[in-house]
């Protein structure tokens, strides 16, 4: 029970000045998405999986690094975006804040565990 | 967390079944949502047989002639009985729409009549539109200028800048688009749904408008706006064949582009 009137809670605590940015980038990254992937799933499938050492030199190859850590930082970035979404919509108080946190760390972990891998194998850390 | 069933006191129960006199020709089931705040039991959904040989074309048609001649006691709201007051918004068949527009013959089966979904019931057939209202008073729906009005004459559009408001200016607020959207069933509260929105853009592209800046600056937010995520079912539900979704992802543009 409030006294508060109808148009009061709607206005609430007014605009938060964001959402362009995620509405941008979301799509920006489904743009970038899209050539990556598909580099990603033929350039995959062509490789000996046999050979250790051929995917590793695959990998390590400069061209090959380079879109392997743009396709992790799109993909990720993207991830991060749509399951913030999911959340927003049907998840509510508490339990938002802290399901929104759990999925920020993990998809910084990922993000830096999977650039960190692509790094060590190209700069020859990894053995 | 989203709600995948009701509440224990709001699962809808069988009711009473009216049966059609012995003499009827043309018999048709309407099954009808009913709720009664001051009985305290759950809703329940009550059968009736109506003679369609003796009834109008329409559903509302049938639901007047169940109230006048069967149940006094069923409430629904309804008034031009031509699509033009948005009164009489309902879900028919799983649809939300006008019972004064839907034809009882294009429905298969029984007539089954339920309160637009996902908002509070005030009785029967009767949602709760205060929320709704208050989104639609909260875009300020009316012309704002600083330029005063000429004094001879009125503020002056082209044919074409007219045609741009034509189509949202038609919208009846019958909140049939907005209580068939998902976003606004779980985040209503926050999220203004495609009516307003709608309503939004109507004054966002009147070239007569000058608090353009201010009116996207009211909509700049993740809850208010960006909750839709473009699944279309207002423009699908839209009983006057507008277009909301369309209108809300130009709003999302002209966000982007006044960045750009």
């Amino acid at each position: 029970m409030s006294f508060r009137s109808p148009l009061g809670r709607v206005l609430g605590m007014g605009a938060a000045k964001a959402g362009p940015g995620h509405w941008w980038a979301q799509r920006l990254t489904a743009l970038a998405l899209a050539p990556l992937g598909l580099w990603f799933v033929f350039s995959v499938v062509g490789l000996d999986h046999g050979q250790h050492e051929l995917i590793k030199a695959w990998i390590a190859d400069p061209a090959h690094a380079v879109c392997l850590i743009l396709l992790l930082v799109s993909l990720i970035y993207h991830s991060y975006l749509g399951l913030q979404t999911v959340l927003e919509d049907y998840v509510h108080g508490l339990p938002k804040v802290a399901s929104l946190i759990a999925v920020q760390f993990l998809h910084i972990s990922m993000l830096v565990g999977g650039v960190y891998s692509v790094l060590a194998i190209s700069f020859g850390a990894a053995q | 967390m989203a709600e995948f069933r009701l509440p224990t006191n709001s699962r809808v129960k069988q009711g009473k079944t009216h049966k059609a006199p012995g003499d009827a020709s043309r018999v048709r089931r309407f099954v009808v949502y009913r709720y009664d705040p001051d009985s305290g039991d759950n809703p329940c959904t009550d059968t009736y047989e109506v003679d369609l040989d003796q009834c109008g074309p329409m559903v509302l048609d049938g639901l007047i002639k169940i109230k006048n001649e069967i149940d006094p006691t069923l409430t629904f709201r309804r008034s031009c009985r031509e699509g033009i007051c948005g009164s009489c918004a309902m879900n028919v068949d799983g649809v939300n729409t006008l019972a004064c527009t839907q034809a009882i013959d294009d429905i298969e089966g029984d007539v089954r009549i339920y309160p637009l979904p996902h908002m509070p019931v005030v009785k029967d057939l009767v949602p709760d539109l205060t929320n709704f209202y208050a989104q639609y008073a909260s875009i300020k729906p009316w012309l704002q200028t600083r330029t005063p009005a000429p004094p001879d004459s009125e503020r002056l559009q082209t044919k074409e800048e007219q045609e741009r408001i034509n189509s949202p200016s038609a919208c009846i607020l019958c909140a049939c688009c907005s209580t068939s959207c998902p976003s606004y069933w779980w985040n209503s509260d926050r999220y203004l749904g495609p009516a307003a929105l709608l309503a939004a853009y109507r004054w966002l592209v009147d070239t007569r408008d000058e608090a353009t800046g201010e009116r996207l600056d009211h909509l700049e937010d993740p809850f208010r706006l960006y909750r839709c995520h473009t699944i279309m079912n207002c423009t699908n539900a839209c009983p006057k064949d507008l277009n909301p979704a369309r209108a809300i992802g130009e709003i999302k543009q002209m966000l982007a582009v006044r960045r750009l």
